[in-house]
């Protein structure tokens, strides 16, 4: 399927940065009429995402934070947030619920958790040394099932 | 974010406003625990009222703070929770471990 709509980011990551970075999701995913919970969902799964770069992927080393979502014609968005930083060795552990690396920085090991119930999808790609890329993707039902005089085909 | 504490007598009580986020968490643990170390408060009140966002950084305040008061036998009650935040807090468990009012 083509996409839509579709947009991308680039910044510094630096932990001001967070707020920036969700705040811009939400606005382009705005085009799809979400309703405040669906847009709060997002908001937070990229929130924890992007904040897994700046403390995990680059250690709080300031390097680029990668973003590009885009926007399908069944109401689908699909947002990538990466980073070139240490990469995970085991994703299926990082995965688990309460896991962390930095418990000093009170992360509680829950970020993935919230993403995946949060979202539909939620994918990992990571390469030791190479970086992170999180794939989430959320169909948002308002528009496509309360309206039927939207069509966008 | 910011936060505003009110101590009475053994309650401290902090008012969160504004985002919660890895970014403004670290300042508003060193002011909450500020007030601890110098209240050693029986009752922590973390009201939540006029918060507009919170990811898992807003879990790892509520679990720090949790410990810490646990040390001293206190108790962590959180208070006016908007139905975004009770949803995140509700993943994590974090109704089992404090009181939700």
């Amino acid at each position: 399927m083509k996409a839509i709509n579709t947009m991308r980011l680039c910044f510094d990551s630096r932990s001001a940065n967070e707020s920036f970075a969700r705040t811009a999701v939400a606005a382009f995913l705005c085009g799809l009429d979400p309703t405040v919970e669906e847009l709060t969902d997002v908001k937070t799964a990229v929130s924890e995402a992007v904040t897994n770069c700046i403390v995990h992927g680059y250690r709080e080393k300031i390097d680029k934070v990668y973003i590009t979502a885009n926007i399908y014609s069944d109401n689908r968005i699909v947002i990538k947030i990466k980073d070139k930083g240490c990469g995970i060795e085991d994703v299926k552990k990082a995965m688990e619920p309460l896991f962390t690396t930095a418990p000093e920085e009170e992360r509680a090991g829950l970020g993935f958790a919230v993403m995946e119930s949060l979202m539909d999808k939620v994918k990992v790609f990571s390469q030791p040394q190479k970086g992170t890329t999180v794939v989430l993707e959320k169909r948002i039902v308002s528009k496509g099932e309360n309206n039927v005089h939207n069509s966008r085909e | 974010m910011a936060v505003e504490i009110q101590i009475k007598e053994d309650v401290v009580r902090a008012y969160l406003s504004g985002e919660i986020d890895h970014h403004s968490a670290a300042q508003i643990r060193e002011t909450i625990d500020e007030s601890i170390i110098q209240a050693a408060p029986a009752e922590l009140i973390l009201d939540f009222a006029r918060v507009t966002f919170m990811d898992s950084s807003g879990i790892g305040l509520v679990m720090g703070r949790f410990r810490l008061m646990q040390e001293t036998g206190g108790k962590v009650i959180l208070q006016n929770l908007p139905a975004p935040l009770r949803k995140v807090m509700k993943l994590a468990g974090l109704d089992k471990l404090a009181e939700i009012q």
